[in-house]
């Protein structure tokens, strides 16, 4: 039997990386296959290379024994292959029906369209309204707009990217039901994820990759989720420690706080209330777009408010700016890296004394202390390895691992009273992963109080002492995090979103 | 196939590069221009960059010509720069120029014909509140309501244009001047006069004024936290809230320095070089003073020489005109193009040309 | 003081039509994510190409066709520096017409004051001789309905159509437009190209029908009151008619008041059109939900497709 799509040799290279070598494996048709790797294992530009996005140097791929070369997207889609992105493909001030038309060769009539789009979703367990706006939708309902995009051009071939890094895990359930349903009708799909318990439970085949290589293909039911993590990874990762500890004194307060959306997709945050204290860590979880970019800039003191809706140890401080905010201990590093955290275009250096300047002495009466900021970065740089050439290189040219490393470095050498960060290990490999779950560990084991925000549940687990979520940008009561299970978890995130039309 | 792919760190040798490239494709694409107007291309490149400097004929003339020409163009230009910068562009600086040339003038009419000491320094520090209050219009009103600053300023030119052209038929004419257009010369009262402080170089105060604010700019933009919020401000918005950068203040700040310096270069004009207020005495300073920042990469040492460079431009091209013929709207083509160059080349600095061959699949 | 109103409307129909033109053409740019400062400069540009032609021919459609080819050389300067060579959309628009302005001059100096032919008017005399109606709907010249129509039929792509809802893909998101395999660079251009036909027309229009004459300067903001318009219309294209005849209104009723000798000063008069727009943008910009929801979100944003 051919295979439907045949991988041989594929090679990619950037300069100064090579993101493919010499890849190959085989789809079967009706199989859900699983690419598996860290990041910067060369997931994305593998697939990239069968959706047409970009051109491998070397290799071949064969659909059904012809060969297959596609030019662009649209020549992909032709040929029946068609992907859901992670993000960045979707339009949020048009309706889901525009959305849906943009992504097929010949679509219907506007009305013909939304009648197919509301069959489809019928079908496969999806609810959608066509005309909404997409940036009204939730993280959930965006991704459903993707696939029944992708559904309604019938694919031989449906490209999964990372998609259950934005759903509750009772929205994981109902995707993976879909996605079953449609392998049952012959769809073959490919899955790419990090995550080894889903691959286990979802998919027939592993495809693994490892630094641009393929290092070996397997059967998930048959293997240990560790043997697939040791592949993967080529090592075996240190699970991060710390010490049993009895939390001490309350450090930072938020009191019935609410703030309204500042633009037109934002979220709202209601009546949000929390505490943590000296040596503990507060775990937040929720969903993409729940408020947590709102949370961080409420707490970083960029988006002002009332006076005594934030107290850091009894002293209101929700009405200071960001600077001043730092001078009293409370630190933060958010999501963004390029662009919010860092500058990109900036050196390391004027990176360094973005947020250092006043705690760590850099400027006086105006001037900037060059010297003392360079051997504040410097100081960055060789206590959290950073791997950069020095402190003159610009942001942009760091790896997301090394500049993650040096924006939650920073913060941590400024010794904050609280710290506050939101996804500290997005898009980060595995083990610059687990030296900031350790280095946030330790701080916290200093006495200081951690707030990790992130949407990485299994993170959160692993290192919070206390877990709550954000839902439509309201904040759950927080919980123990030890013995805390899925099912429990998934409620506080909300369940699944908009699932009412389904339970009708 | 040619394929741009953007380099890890800035280049420095393009960065520097760029802008001299820019001025060498722009002499022979201007020289282009000037064989379509049926001239010798090489004698009008050399009559506009040459002459004006070493000539025996000219030189004596119109060396000094190049400070008076470039004090105003460095002035308005290092203001622009500190906008610019920060993302805050502010291109109406002509009109912020016309109001304070209004206001100096007032203030020195007001007291003609007195010679007081103090009347000139006064003129100074109204020239600087007429720019900046011109410029406080479009800065509020981003800040407050959220309105455009680019259209808003631009469209205060018009504005202030209107406002020029009542002060020279009504309200600031010469009483003495039978009625004709204009105001009475400052220049030709010691106490309001801006004059040439070294004869035969033609500095004068505005010109000091210029130098002072290139050395001022620079050293906020190496040393000083202002410089550093202003980038940050302009490279990474949301970077420089988190840095806590109040994002409407810089707006007031960069807007309000760069038309208080406009101000000043117009009432430095009108003061000297221009000597009085008529319908026509700006001569488009406030717009040439863009293509300076830009030229200049929005750094004060780069801005210094842009700023001679075009001024040797304007004055080699009125030489041109009286040589050669080449009609003066041809020097404003040339600085055009300049600036088109300019943009251009500035890929280079961020991006790196490959060759890309593509591999049969 | 007399001002006729029948006459007082069919001079703000024709005040407003370059300013019009230029205002649907850039609507269609900022749509696609392209912010083209430049309006000013493609304006006078095809206002000294157009009466060049005008002057040169004798034909007014030769004209109009000159204008619009002359802008749009300008405005594919524009789209090769931005598009191509990733140039500040802000500085490359500024350059455009500071270049424009100094290009102009250049080309129509010895033309001030020569004669251009008459545009025709499509409607016949007995039509335009009804009252009240006759003027004001039947009196002008082709290219103010071609503008009108334009303005219909912008609208009609931009809301109805694939190509409408391509080009807002691309101002609202272009690495989602690229992801999906639509040529971000190209349709960019294509925007580009056509606002500067656009504002082209507008300028021709301005020289040969309007002022029948060519003087420095004589476009006198008019692109940039055209930008103004499209932040005044929310990017919607039937706003811009509204705002193109508020202005038109405003320009010609001042006029009028100048030469009725009210007692109203000039310099306020001579301003008034800048006033009023700014007065409007002010307005516009305060309301913070609706500004926001509008404006395509890629808007000035430099595209480079990463890999």
């Amino acid at each position: 039997m051919t295979a439907l799509l045949a991988i041989e040799g594929l090679t990619k290279a950037y300069p100064g990386v090579v993101a493919n070598d010499d890849v190959s494996f085989a789809i079967q048709t009706g199989e859900v296959h699983a690419l598996l790797g860290e990041n910067g294992a060369g997931k994305s530009t593998l697939v990239k290379m069968i959706y047409g996005l970009v051109k491998p140097d070397r290799g071949v791929m064969r659909l059904r024994g012809a060969p297959y070369a596609p030019a662009e997207p649209r020549a992909a889609r032709a040929a029946g292959v068609a992907m859901v992105f992670q993000h960045f493909s979707l339009f949020e001030a048009l309706n889901v029906a525009e959305n849906i038309a943009l992504g097929m060769e010949n679509p219907p009539k506007p009305r013909d369209l939304a009648e197919r789009i509301r069959k489809v979703s019928e079908t496969y367990g999806l609810p959608l309204d066509p005309f909404r706006l997409v940036g009204d939708l939730s993280a959930g309902e965006r991704q459903r707009v993707e696939i029944i995009r992708c559904l309604l051009q019938d694919p031989k071939l449906l490209i999964m990217d990372e998609p259950t890094s934005v759903l509750t895990p009772q929205e994981v359930e109902i995707l993976f039901h879909t996605l079953r349903k449609l392998a049952a009708e012959g769809t073959a799909i490919l899955y790419i994820s990090h995550k080894l318990e889903e691959i286990r439970t979802l998919c027939d085949t592993a495809t693994i990759l490892r630094l641009g290589k393929k290092v070996a293909t397997c059967t998930p039911r048959d293997v240990t989720a560790a043997h697939m993590a040791e592949l993967m990874v080529g090592k075996s990762l240190s699970v991060p420690a710390r010490d049993a500890h009895e939390p001490g004194a309350v450090l930072l307060k938020v009191e019935g706080l609410s703030v309204s959306a500042a633009s037109p997709f934002g979220t709202s945050l209601r009546d949000v209330t929390l505490e943590v204290r000296a040596g503990e860590v507060l775990g937040i979880g929720g969903v993409a777009g729940n408020g947590q970019d709102e949370l961080l800039s409420v707490l970083s003191g960029e988006t002002p408010v009332a006076a005594g809706s934030v107290t850091l140890k009894g002293v209101a401080l929700g009405a200071l700016g960001p600077e001043a905010r730092r001078g009293l201990g409370l630190l933060c590093a958010p999501e963004e890296r390029l662009g919010h955290a860092a500058a990109p275009d900036m050196s390391l250096t004027e990176n360094a004394l973005l947020t250092g300047r006043g705690r760590k002495g850099l400027e006086a009466r105006g001037f900037v202390d060059w010297s003392r900021t360079r051997g504040f970065a410097e100081a960055i740089i060789a206590r959290f390895d950073v791997r950069t050439p020095g402190p003159g290189v610009a942001a942009r040219a760091l790896s997301g691992g090394n500049l993650q490393k040096f924006v939650i470095g920073r913060e941590i050498l400024q010794d904050p009273v609280v710290l506050v960060v939101n996804q500290p290990t997005w898009g980060v490999d595995a083990s610059a992963a687990a030296a900031i779950r350790q280095a946030l560990l330790d701080l916290a084991q200093g006495g200081a109080a951690v707030i990790v925000i992130s949407q990485d549940l299994d993170e959160l687990l692993e290192i919070s002492d206390l877990f709550c979520a954000l839902n439509e940008g309201r904040l759950s009561v927080p919980r123990p995090a030890r013995g805390l299970g899925m099912e429990e978890i998934g409620l506080m995130l909300g369940g699944a979103h908009d699932m009412h039309e389904v339970a009708r | 196939m040619i394929r741009l792919e953007k380099r890890p760190q800035p280049s420095r040798f393009w960065v520097v590069g760029a802008p001299v490239l820019a001025v060498l494709l722009t002499m022979i694409a201007g020289g282009i221009m000037f064989a379509a107007l049926g001239k010798n291309p090489v004698e009008a490149i050399r009559i506009i960059f040459w002459d004006p400097l070493f000539s025996e004929r000219f030189a004596g003339f119109s060396r000094p010509q190049l400070l008076v020409k470039a004090g105003p163009l460095i002035l308005i230009a290092i203001g622009l720069s500190l906008g610019f910068r920060a993302g805050i562009w502010n291109i109406g600086a002509e009109g912020q120029y016309i109001v304070g040339a209004l206001f100096g003038a007032a203030f020195g009419l007001a007291f003609w014909p007195s010679e007081h000491p103090l009347i000139f320094p006064g003129m100074i520090a109204a020239g600087l509140l007429g720019g900046f209050l011109w410029a406080m219009i479009p800065a509020l009103l981003r800040v407050y309501a959220r309105t455009n600053e680019i259209l808003v300023s631009l469209l205060l030119v018009y504005v202030a244009e209107a406002l020029l052209a009542s002060a020279a038929t009504g309200w600031l004419r010469n009483p003495e001047g039978s009625g004709f257009p204009g105001s009475r010369n400052l220049a030709r009262n010691p106490g309001t006069d801006n004059p040439e402080l070294i004869a035969g170089t033609g500095m004068h105060w505005g010109v000091l004024a210029a130098f002072v604010a290139v050395i001022a700019a620079y050293v906020i933009f190496s040393r000083h936290i202002l410089g550093y919020q202003i980038r940050l401000a302009g490279e990474a918005p949301r970077a420089a809230r988190f840095a806590g950068v109040n994002a409407g203040r810089l707006v007031i700040l960069c807007l309000g320095a760069s038309g208080a310096l406009a101000g000043a270069a117009g009432l430095f004009e009108v003061a000297g070089p221009a000597g009085r207020i008529s319908i026509d005495f700006n001569v488009g300073y406030g717009f040439t003073a863009i293509i300076v920042a830009f030229l200049g990469r929005l750094n004060p040492i780069g801005i210094l020489l842009a700023g001679l460079l075009m001024a040797l431009t304007f004055i080699g091209g009125e030489l041109a005109q009286l040589m050669l013929g080449i009609p003066a709207a041809a020097i404003q083509a040339f600085q055009g193009m300049l600036l088109f160059f300019l943009l251009a080349l500035d890929v280079l600095a961020n991006y790196r040309f490959r060759w890309k061959r593509e591999v049969a699949a | 003081m007399i001002i006729d109103p029948v006459t007082l409307i069919v001079a703000l129909i024709t005040v407003a039509t370059p300013v019009l033109l230029a205002a649907i053409g850039e609507l269609v740019v900022e749509k696609s994510g392209v912010l083209n400062l430049g309006v000013e400069g493609m304006m006078i540009m095809g206002a000294v190409c157009g009466f060049i032609v005008a002057h040169e021919t004798g034909s007014v459609a030769m004209a109009f066709v000159a204008g619009m080819g002359g802008a749009m050389a300008l405005a594919l300067v524009f789209a090769v520096l931005t598009q191509v060579l990733m140039a500040n959309q802000v500085a490359s628009g500024l350059a455009l017409t500071l270049f424009g302005l100094g290009l102009a001059a250049l080309l129509g100096s010895g033309y001030s004051g020569l004669p251009v032919p008459v545009a025709s008017r499509p409607f016949p005399e007995a039509l335009q001789a009804i009252p009240v109606a006759g003027p004001i709907l039947f009196s002008h010249s082709v290219l103010v309905y071609v503008a009108i129509a334009l303005v219909g039929a912008v609208w009609f792509v931009l809301a109805r159509t694939r190509a409408g809802l391509v080009i807002r893909a691309v101002g609202e998101n272009h690495d989602a437009a690229h992801a999906l395999g639509y040529k971000v660079v190209r349709i960019r251009f294509a925007t580009i190209l056509f606002g500067g036909a656009c504002a082209g027309l507008g300028g021709a229009f301005l020289s040969v029908v309007r002022v029948q004459n060519w003087f420095d300067g004589m476009t006198a903001g008019a692109g940039w009151i055209a930008l103004a318009l499209v932040v005044f219309a929310s990017w919607k294209a039937g706003r811009v008619l509204l705002g193109a005849w508020l202005f038109g209104g405003i320009a010609a009723l001042q006029l009028r008041l100048q030469a009725a000798e009210v007692g109203v000063p000039v310099a306020l008069l001579d301003a008034s059109p800048y006033l009023v727009t700014i007065i409007v943008l002010v307005i516009i910009s305060s309301d913070r939900r609706r500004a926001a929801l509008n404006a395509p979100a890629a808007l000035g944003r430099a595209f480079h497709a990463a890999s």
